[in-house]
């Protein structure tokens, strides 16, 4: 009956309670869901026992809500359609339409770039690292150095991650997998009066030998690994350099794959 | 400039202050006023002397009647080979100097100060001055989760000014980010200086840089990760503290991205490629080089090219029966870690 309703108001019926709710403050990471994909009931199903005021609160997300409530009421109702958005977000951002969306607005930046110096402003892609809410609040994920951050401004910093899911970003580049940026081998070399220190240095040489090995280790399997460092580096000596010796490593590994592998210390 | 005059304020205290500035220590004047401090800066930054006395706050006034005075000793300058802008040299510098050059000297006051600091912040009241900075939060927190807000200092990718804003380095990822509030892109990172960041934790071996204890179920850090090491390690490796090295980085605390709860292979075209990045071995001994080298090459291989006298090699090889039983653990557990580590 409500879906009736609905399709007969499609048309002139503006989303009043998404565009509202997607264009206030701290809510910029949202997309704003299809009318359509919300008044589906089995993309909703299970969330009836995860949202209180299930009925009202999808009501007021779809704009159908005319209940005369009281404020405090309508308040707890208000955050219960919050809630069923932010679970339905997660939802839809892994459908076609839905990664579309976000694609968008990953393309403008609307996630904010890394912190990561050596990612030069690679743009982020919110997600969760859990998809039960109240676990933890949303975190931003680097494609260039696959790694996680927390948003910068507090307003974000109190999101659901659950609201973007653990699959979404995955699901971003598996399906869009010319999105995939350039990975590079480049780090920061802490110095002290230009010398490089010892300790971090170590571990920078052994990290290097992790790569080289899970390199090889993919080429066997029929999987290239590209950095961006692999394609320059013929005018520059250094780099020249470390490819020569990463190389040298690989043959030594490729000639005993397995216990190339097992054994760091030999 | 406006702010300092008149108000008790120094001009050291009220460039701290400043919007942005909150990264900097406050230089002792003791500091600036040796010359020894100075070396090499009159050639890099332009109307040095007055800067310098901007800086010092000198007065005014005292310049306006000393003026002869004051123009000798600088003619003395100049001879020492400092090259100076032609138009200083000019007769009615002064009255200039009220209108347009102020705004120059403030810009050259603010240059020479962050050069100074650079140079301060490695000292020893400037270090302590800097970790009193870092204990009240100034610098902020590391953004990367899973160092789990470990505390970073500001650096500077390159000693010359004007090259890159300040950046903050984190102990913990052993990586650099930039600061997260805008108002610190416009802040050179020259001021801080490229060997401040490590050589401050290196200073502060004790400082807990390790990631917080899990306190509660938000965190994303487990207990006790995936991997942890069977036999204690030892406390110090490379120089440093085993515990507060590289605390957030290492199985456990990389991030595995999964798509409906199984993780991403990395023989998939978008799989994971960059884990090497926050690695770290399990067994922290095989970060110990110069142990490794000497277990793998014993002591006969090397003779032949070393050519040792034979003290030296006595010494070696006590030094060698000493490292033994070490070795002889790590042959152990050496299969169960990498195997773990290899997939």
């Amino acid at each position: 009956m409500m879906e009736d309703f609905n399709s007969e108001t499609d048309s002139d019926y503006t989303s009043y309670w998404r565009d509202w709710f997607i264009s206030s403050r701290g809510n910029e990471y949202f997309c704003e869901i299809d009318e359509e994909y919300l008044t589906d009931r089995f993309n909703l199903t299970g969330l009836n026992t995860e949202v209180p005021y299930y009925q009202y609160a999808l009501d007021l997300v779809t704009d159908v809500f005319d209940l005369d409530a009281d404020d405090e009421l309508r308040e707890q109702i208000e955050k219960a359609a919050r809630h069923l958005y932010g679970l339905v977000h997660a939802r839809y951002i892994v459908t076609t339409r839905g990664l579309a969306k976000m694609l968008d607005k990953y393309k403008k930046c609307d996630f904010g770039k890394c912190p990561r110096v050596i990612c030069e402003g690679h743009p982020l892609l919110p997600m969760g690292q859990h998809d039960i809410p109240n676990t933890s609040t949303v975190r931003l994920y680097c494609a260039k150095c696959e790694d996680i951050y927390n948003p910068k401004s507090s307003r974000h910093g109190s999101i659901d991650g659950a609201y973007f899911g653990s699959s979404f970003h995955s699901m971003m580049f598996q399906v869009y997998p010319a999105l995939l940026p350039e990975k590079s081998i480049r780090r920061y070399e802490p110095r002290i009066f230009g010398f490089r220190v010892h300790a971090p240095a170590a571990l920078a040489r052994w990290q290097d030998q992790y790569r080289e090995e899970t390199r090889a280790r993919l080429r066997d399997a029929g999987m290239e690994t590209r950095f961006a460092e692999d394609s320059e580096g013929e005018d520059d000596e250094e780099d020249e350099e470390e490819v020569q010796t990463s190389s040298a490593r690989k043959e030594k590994v490729v000639g005993d794959a397995a216990s190339g592998r097992m054994d760091l210390g030999n | 400039m406006s702010s300092s005059e008149g108000a008790p304020e120094s001009w050291i205290s009220s460039f701290c202050g400043m919007m942005g500035h909150e990264f900097f220590a406050e230089v002792s004047e003791d500091f600036i006023e040796d010359d020894f401090n100075l070396t090499g800066l009159q050639s890099q930054v332009p109307m040095y002397k007055e800067a310098l006395e901007m800086i010092l706050d000198v007065e005014p006034e005292e310049e306006d009647e000393d003026e002869e005075e004051e123009e000798e000793e600088e003619d003395e300058d100049e001879i020492l080979g400092d090259d100076r802008p032609a138009f200083r040299r000019a007769g009615e510098r002064r009255h200039a100097r009220v209108a347009s050059d102020l705004s120059v000297i403030e810009s050259s006051a603010e240059l020479l100060y962050g050069l100074i600091h650079q140079r301060y912040i490695t000292s020893r009241p400037g270090i302590q001055q800097m970790l009193e900075k870092l204990e009240m939060g100034h610098f902020g927190s590391c953004p990367r989760v899973y160092c789990n807000g470990s505390r970073p200092v500001p650096v500077g990718l390159s000693d010359t000014p004007g090259q890159q804003t300040v950046k903050l380095y984190c102990p913990s990822c052993q990586d650099i980010y930039t600061p997260p509030n805008s108002r610190f892109h416009s802040v050179d990172g020259a001021f801080f200086g490229t060997t401040f960041g490590c050589l401050f934790f290196m200073t502060f071996p004790d400082l807990d840089v390790a990631p917080r204890p899990v306190d509660n179920p938000l965190s994303p850090v487990r207990a006790s990760p995936a991997g942890t090491p069977r036999e204690p390690q030892p406390t110090e490796i490379n120089g440093v503290r085993t515990a507060s090295f590289a605390a957030g980085l290492g199985p456990g605390r990389v991030y595995e991205p999964k798509i409906y709860g199984f993780k991403v292979s990395d023989r998939s075209r978008s799989g994971p490629r960059m884990k090497w990045l926050r690695m770290k071995p399990v067994e922290i001994r095989e970060l110990d080089e110069m142990t490794r080298y000497e277990s793998q090459h014993p002591l006969a291989d090397r003779e032949g090219d070393m050519d040792m006298g034979a003290g030296a090699a006595q010494n070696a090889a006590i030094a060698r029966r000493k490292k033994a039983p070490m070795r002889r653990r790590r042959y152990n557990t050496n299969p169960g870690v990498n195997g773990g580590e290899g997939l």
